[in-house]
């Protein structure tokens, strides 16, 4: 065996014993938690006309318990190597797409660290959040969805009129970042039994280029009527949700390639013999 | 809204997220370099890199990527639209009236239906009649999820209604040969001559 075909089989080797590990940590963590139908308030506006209020109906889904791992995601590069850093095209992913990686196969810290498979995937694009959902069937959340499914503490499925829930999820947003983000599952279980909606990650949402906010809404006038086709602001009802609010603000200013330190995904899926409409 | 508030409002929304994180930058690595990409001869920037499932107003399959080769004018739309959208289709005609007939005939347009509950061949058909686009006109339609990811590799916005209407951006991206984005323009109502000048550049 020549010295290259030997080199060229150790890494094969390497990444078989990859892919066993992360396929173990993926096998335990992918489980889906029913969420049923139901009429929600989102604080976007959904009524008749643009800007009025007005409750939707949420068809039931399927929604992951926790947000994507490292140890999940490495599963998913080792089996679409098309997705690993330095493999995936520029128009799916920025220059920084996993860039936190030790290798394009080994999360950060994966040699030392005994929790850094189970932390979250974060540094990672719309498109291969997308991809990594298909690939098991799923799809990325609607906002909706997301809306609907973060509304909820541990007992209610909409605690968000009470100020001390309020408090608790904002403070999260108060914390400097000076760490790694913690391993997924530390955060109390909601009413759906998901758990780190909210105190960890950012999340990306299917239609994270439907929640654009015209730049001058103030004005009677409506300067953007060329640029936004139909009413061009989009105006918020609760505007009291500051930590709903943030996550709407930081989404409609991504590209599909971008990437940053703290947003990670989630995938749902539809209950089992629903059809979509 | 000019350019340059959009991008120190979005830098400073990218700050605020880096707030709860701190971003673990190291530098790249040999082994970084050595991963080669699998589609060497399209620009990793291509939209031509996408494989999207296209319907053309004919009834049959688009090749997305058939638009290689030369300059292609594209936008996003749906037909029920009675404001904007005609105003694109209007702007794109007097876009291509602006050039030559020889640079003409060596530009093509797409424009990608995000309604496809209500934008069927049928009426995609009637729409490109509407709006008199020739041979060189695609109307196309796919299913929603692929129309989310063209509009993100487009950078075009829209969200459905309550009402059934949409509301979008309106822009018209101009694609090179090899398919990167060499220019957009929101301008409607008149051919935007930063466009029709950045067209013949590709047509030289």
């Amino acid at each position: 065996m020549t010295p290259r075909s030997c080199r060229a089989c150790r890494s094969w080797l390497l990444a078989f014993a990859l892919a066993l590990v992360a396929w173990g940590t993926a096998a335990q963590a992918a489980d889906y938690l029913p969420l049923p139908a139901g009429r929600f308030e989102s604080v976007l506006p959904q009524g008749a006309t643009p800007n009025s209020s007005g409750p939707v109906e949420i068809r039931a889904f399927q929604m992951r318990r926790l947000p994507v791992t490292r140890g999940e995601f490495q599963a998913f590069v080792l089996t679409q190597p098309e997705w690993q850093r330095g493999a995936a095209p520029g128009l799916f992913v920025d220059a920084r797409y996993l860039l936190d990686w030790d290798t394009p196969l080994q999360p950060p810290g994966a040699s030392t660290d005994a929790e850094a498979l189970l932390r979250p995937v974060t540094q990672l694009s719309w498109f291969a959040a997308k991809a990594f959902c298909e690939a098991e069937g799923a799809r990325l959340p609607t906002w909706l969805e997301w809306e609907y499914a973060a509304a909820g503490d541990e007992g209610r499925r909409d605690a968000r009129g009470d100020p001390a829930w309020r408090r608790r999820i904002l403070a999260w947003y108060e914390r400097p970042a000076s760490q790694q983000p913690a391993r997924v599952g530390r955060g109390l279980p909601n009413v759906y039994g998901l758990q780190d909606l909210h105190g960890l990650v950012w999340e990306w949402v299917e239609d994270f280029n439907a929640l654009f906010i015209a730049g001058d809404s103030r004005s009677q006038g409506d300067p953007d009527l060329l640029k936004f086709c139909g009413a061009g602001a989009l105006s918020v009802i609760d505007r009291d949700s500051y930590a709903v609010l943030m996550r709407i603000a930081l989404l409609s200013s991504l590209a599909g390639s971008d990437t940053t330190s703290s947003l990670g995904f989630r995938c749902v899926k539809a209950i089992e013999g629903d059809q979509a409409p | 809204m000019n350019a340059s508030f959009s991008m120190s409002r979005r830098s400073a929304l990218q700050g605020l997220a880096a707030l709860s994180c701190v971003p673990f930058a190291r530098p790249l690595l040999a082994a970084d370099a050595q991963v080669q990409t699998q589609t060497a001869a399209l620009p990793g920037n291509s939209v031509y890199q996408l494989r999207p499932h296209l319907i053309d107003q004919n009834g049959s399959l688009f090749a997305w990527d058939s638009l290689r080769g030369q300059p292609a004018l594209l936008s996003m739309f749906y037909s029920s639209c009675d404001m904007v959208c005609p105003m694109i289709f209007e702007t794109i005609q007097q876009t291509l009236v602006a050039l030559s007939a020889a640079q003409r005939e060596r530009v093509r347009v797409l424009m990608l239906s995000f309604d496809p509950e209500r934008d069927t061949v049928t009426q995609l058909k009637k729409t490109a009649e509407a709006h008199r686009c020739d041979e060189r006109w695609t109307l196309a339609r796919c299913d929603a999820a692929t129309a989310r990811k063209v509009a993100a590799v487009l950078g075009i916005q829209y969200r459905r209604l309550p009402s059934g209407e949409f509301n979008h951006s309106s822009t018209i991206e101009m694609l090179d040969a090899q398919g990167r984005i060499a220019a957009k323009s929101g301008q409607l109502g008149s051919a935007d001559p930063a466009l029709v000048k950045a067209l013949r550049a590709q047509l030289v």
